[in-house]
C-alpha cells in the first residue's frame, strides 16, 4: 500500500498541481487566440511578472509587520492580479492595438509579442537580478500529511499549502470563467466574437469592449498562475518562459480557440509528465513473489528519464499538431 | 532606392569603422566574425520566410546541429572509444532503430491487409511503443557503457571546413524531416511547432552526454586558419596574435557569406526564385498553375536551414567552445528574427544588413548600457543615495530589452524593414 500512496503523492498530486498552472496559462493564451487571432508568446513573461508583483506586494505587506494565517504572497494576490490587469491592458495600448488599427496579419502580431518578450524579460532581470528568490523567506511553507487509516500504510498523503491553495483558485477560477461565459452579456459577446468577429459587430456586441475584457482575464489569470507557480517552488526571472510551451502545448492539444479544451489540455499534458517520468518498478516491487523467477525488475521502470520531463509536452504537441491540428476535441478550427 | 542602399551600407561601414576606433581591434575583428556568421543564419531565414513565408521559429535546433556537426568531425580522435566494446554497441543501436522503423513503417502499411480505421491506428501506436522499447533496450546500456569506459565518443579529426560543411548538411537533413512533418500547417502553428520541436532537439543533444559530452561541452574546437596560439608560436606578441589571428578567420567568414549571397540572389532573381515568390503570395493560385507547393516550401525550408547550420559551425568552431546548454531560444532563434525584420524580409542584402547591424547593437548595449548605468551609480552616490548595485550584471540584460523594443518599434514604424523587398513591376 505505501507504494500505491507513493504513486498517488508523485502522480496524482504532481499532475493535479502541474496542470493547474498550465491550465491557468493556456486558458489565457486561447482566449487571446480567440478573440485576437495570434499567438501571444508574451504570455509566459506576463506570468512571470505577475509573481514579481505579487513578490513586491508581498515583500510590502510583510514590512508592515502583518501576518496572515494563509500565505502572504496569497493573500496580496487579489491587488495583483489588478495590476496584471491593467499592465496587461497597457501593453495591448502600447504595443498591440496600433498594430491592428493597421490591419496588420496576425503574424506581425505574433512577432510583436515576441519583442514584448523580451522587454519584459530585459525588465525583470534588470530590476530584480537573474538570482532565485523564495516567498517563504520570513514564513515557513506548511506541509499537509494525511495519514490513512488502513493497516500496513506507513506514508501519509502529504502536500504543501501553497498546492493546495493552488488547486482550490484554480477550480474556482475554472467555475468563475464558466459562469462568465455562459451566462454573462459580456461572456456570450466574447464567445460570439471569437466565433465570428464581423458577425459579432454588425449584431451590436462591443467588439472593443471585449478585447479589453480578454486582455483583463488574460492578465489576470496569468498573473495568478505565475505567483502561484511562484509560490510553489520559486521565484526566478526565467520562471515562466521555461514553460511558455508546454502551455501552447496545452492549448493546442485542447484546440486553440476553446477555453474548455484549454483546460483539459493543461491537466492531460500534466498528467502525461507525471506518468511519463514516474518508475513504475516501484508499484512491481510488492508484487515480486507472485512473478515468475527470471522476471528481474529493473531499477528504473520509467517511460523517459526524467531530464526529458518538459521533452514529453513537446512530443505530444507535435504529435497533435501532425494528427489533429484542431485539437484533442471535435470543433472548427478558429 | 539604389542611394538607400549605399547609404545604409556606408552608415554601417562607418559605425564599425568607429566601433574599431573606441572599443579597439581585437573586440572590432571578433565582433565582425560573428556578426558575418549571424548574417549567414539571418540570409538563411530569409530563404525560409521572406522567399517562401515559413516560419521558423526552430532557428536554435538548426544552429545546436551545426556546432555538433563540426564538433564531430574537426575534433581529434578519441582512441580510447574506438578500442573498446563502443562501436560494437552502437552498430546493435542501429541495427535495434532499423528494425524499430521498419516495424512503424509497416504498420502504417497494414491497412493493405485489410487492417483499417480504429485498428490501424492501435497498431501504429503499439508499433511505435514497441519500437521505443527496442531501441531504449539497446541504447540505454551502450550510452552508460561509452560514458564509464571512455567519456564521449569523440571527433573524427577531419578538417574544419569539412565540418562547416557537415554541419549544414545535417541541418538540412534534420530540417527536412522537420519540414516534412510540420509544413503542412498554418503559420501560428507552424511557429510553435518548429519551437517544440527545436526544444526537443535541445533536449537531446543536452542529455546524450555519449555524443556530444553534454553539460561538459567539448573544446578546444581547432580553427580553419592559424589561431591565436600558432601566431604566438610563430613569435608574435599576445594582443597582434589575436588580431591577426582572428582577421584570417574573419576572411574566411566572409568569404562564405559572399559566396552564399552570391548564389542566393542569382536564385531569388532566377525563375526559381519568382516561383516561389508566386508560392508565398498566393499558394493557391501557384498550385493550380501546376506548381507542386509543398515540396518548394520542403526545399527552401531545407536551404535555409543548411545555411543556418553552417552559421551555427562557423560560430561554435570561432568560440572554440561547444556548450549546448548555452543555447537559449532569446540569442538563438529571436535575435535573428529581430535581424530580418528589421533589415527587410525578402531582401537579401536587407538580411546581410540586418544582420549585421543588430549583431552590433545587440553587442553594444552591454557596454553602453554599463556606461549609463555607472553614470547614473556615480550621480546618485554623490547625491547620497547610495550606488546601484550589481552593474554589470544588470547592463547585460540590457540588450535584451534594447532588442525587444527595436523590433516592437520596427514593426510599428518600418514594417517592412531598412531595405524592403524590391519588386519590379512590368506595366
Amino acid at each position: 500500500m505505501n507504494e500505491l500512496v507513493f504513486f498517488f503523492n508523485q502522480v496524482v498530486i504532481g499532475g493535479v498541481v502541474l496542470g493547474s498552472i498550465y491550465a491557468l496559462g493556456a486558458v489565457g493564451i486561447t482566449l487571446i487566440f480567440g478573440i485576437l487571432r495570434f499567438a501571444h508568446f508574451a504570455h509566459g513573461d506576463m506570468m512571470t511578472l505577475g509573481g514579481f508583483i505579487t513578490f513586491i506586494l508581498a515583500a510590502i505587506v510583510a514590512g508592515f509587520g502583518i501576518a496572515f494565517p494563509l500565505p502572504t504572497g496569497f493573500v496580496v494576490l487579489p491587488l495583483a492580479m489588478g495590476i496584471a490587469a491593467v499592465l496587461a491592458l497597457g501593453i495591448d495600448k502600447g504595443f498591440y492595438a496600433p498594430l491592428r488599427a493597421r490591419g496588420a496579419k496576425p503574424v506581425t502580431l505574433l512577432i510583436a509579442s515576441i519583442g514584448v518578450t523580451m522587454m519584459i524579460q530585459g525588465l525583470i532581470r534588470l530590476f530584480f537580478g537573474s538570482s532565485t528568490r523564495s516567498f517563504f523567506d520570513g514564513e515557513p511553507k506548511k506541509l499537509i500529511r494525511i495519514d490513512l487509516p488502513f493497516e500496513g500504510v506507513t506514508r501519509p498523503i502529504s502536500f504543501t499549502e501553497p498546492q493546495l491553495l493552488l488547486v482550490v483558485l484554480t477550480a474556482i477560477a475554472v467555475i468563475a470563467l464558466h459562469y462568465f461565459l455562459t451566462r454573462s452579456r459580456l461572456g456570450k459577446g466574447m464567445r460570439a466574437m471569437a466565433d465570428n468577429a464581423d458577425l459579432a459587430r454588425v449584431s451590436g456586441i462591443n467588439t472593443r469592449l471585449v478585447v479589453r475584457v480578454t486582455w483583463v482575464i488574460a492578465g489576470a489569470l496569468a498573473c495568478m498562475a505565475g505567483a502561484m507557480l511562484a509560490l510553489d517552488v520559486s521565484l526566478k526571472p526565467d520562471l515562466a518562459f521555461n514553460i511558455l510551451l508546454p502551455i501552447f502545448a496545452a492549448a493546442i492539444v485542447g484546440g486553440l480557440g476553446h477555453a474548455y479544451g484549454a483546460i483539459a489540455g493543461g491537466f492531460l499534458l500534466g498528467f502525461a509528465e507525471t506518468l511519463a517520468v514516474f518508475n513504475w518498478a516501484v508499484l512491481l516491487r510488492p508484487f515480486r513473489a507472485a512473478l515468475p523467477d527470471w522476471f528481474e525488475i529493473p531499477g528504473s521502470l520509467a517511460l523517459v528519464q526524467s531530464e526529458y520531463k518538459l521533452t514529453v509536452a513537446f512530443i505530444i504537441l507535435v504529435v497533435v499538431l501532425l494528427v489533429r491540428p484542431t485539437g484533442i476535441f471535435k470543433g472548427a478550427s478558429t | 532606392m539604389t542611394m538607400r542602399y549605399v547609404g545604409l551600407f556606408s552608415g554601417l561601414f562607418l559605425l564599425i569603422v568607429g566601433v574599431g576606433l573606441f572599443m579597439g581591434s581585437p573586440f572590432t575583428v571578433r565582433l565582425m566574425v560573428e556578426a558575418f556568421a549571424f548574417a549567414l543564419i539571418a540570409m538563411g531565414l530569409n530563404i525560409q520566410w521572406g522567399f517562401g513565408g515559413l516560419f521558423n521559429f526552430g532557428i536554435l535546433g538548426m544552429l545546436m546541429l551545426g556546432g555538433f556537426g563540426v564538433t564531430f568531425i574537426s575534433y581529434p580522435v578519441n582512441e580510447a572509444f574506438w578500442v573498446s566494446n563502443g562501436p560494437a554497441m552502437l552498430g546493435l543501436t542501429l541495427l535495434a532503430a532499423v528494425a524499430g522503423a521498419a516495424m512503424i513503417i509497416l504498420a502504417h502499411n497494414v491497412q493493405r491487409v485489410g487492417i483499417t480505421g480504429k485498428w490501424r491506428g492501435m497498431v501504429i501506436v503499439l508499433a511505435w511503443f514497441v519500437a521505443y522499447i527496442l531501441f531504449r533496450s539497446q541504447m540505454d546500456p551502450a550510452a552508460s557503457y561509452i560514458i564509464s569506459q571512455s567519456g564521449w565518443v569523440g571527433g573524427l579529426g577531419l578538417p574544419v571546413l569539412l565540418g562547416w560543411a557537415f554541419g549544414g548538411l545535417l541541418a538540412a537533413g534534420i530540417g527536412f524531416f522537420v519540414g516534412k512533418v510540420s509544413l503542412g500547417l498554418r503559420t501560428d502553428y507552424l511557429a510553435i511547432a518548429t519551437i517544440g520541436i527545436a526544444e526537443i532537439l535541445r533536449a537531446v543533444i543536452k542529455n546524450v552526454e555519449w555524443l556530444t559530452r553534454g553539460t561538459l561541452t567539448v573544446s578546444p574546437i581547432p580553427w580553419p586558419v592559424p589561431n591565436p596560439q600558432t601566431f604566438q608560436s610563430w613569435g608574435y606578441d599576445p594582443a597582434s596574435s589575436f588580431i591577426y589571428a582572428r582577421l584570417g578567420f574573419l576572411l574566411v567568414v566572409v568569404g562564405v557569406v559572399v559566396v552564399a549571397l552570391f548564389l542566393i540572389h542569382r536564385a531569388y532573381n532566377g525563375p526559381w526564385g519568382r516561383m516561389m515568390r508566386a508560392i508565398r503570395d498566393n499558394h493557391v493560385a501557384a498550385g493550380s498553375m501546376g506548381k507542386d507547393v509543398t515540396r518548394r516550401q520542403l526545399e527552401l525550408f531545407v536551404f535555409g536551414s543548411a545555411l543556418m547550420g553552417i552559421g551555427g559551425a562557423i560560430l561554435v568552431s570561432f568560440v572554440g567552445i561547444y556548450d549546448p546548454s548555452s543555447y537559449q531560444p532569446i540569442h538563438h532563434t529571436f535575435v535573428i528574427w529581430v535581424m530580418l525584420i528589421v533589415g527587410g524580409a525578402g531582401n537579401n542584402f536587407g538580411a546581410l544588413l540586418g544582420g549585421l547591424l543588430i549583431y552590433i547593437v545587440w553587442m553594444l548595449s552591454e557596454p553602453l548600457a554599463q556606461a549609463l548605468f555607472q553614470t547614473l551609480s556615480n550621480f546618485s552616490s554623490d547625491m547620497g543615495w547610495g550606488a546601484i548595485p550589481d552593474i554589470s550584471s544588470r547592463s547585460v540584460q540590457m540588450r535584451v530589452f534594447v532588442l525587444g523594443l527595436v523590433i516592437t518599434v520596427a514593426l510599428r514604424f518600418a514594417p517592412k524593414g531598412l531595405l524592403p523587398e524590391f519588386v519590379r513591376r512590368h506595366d
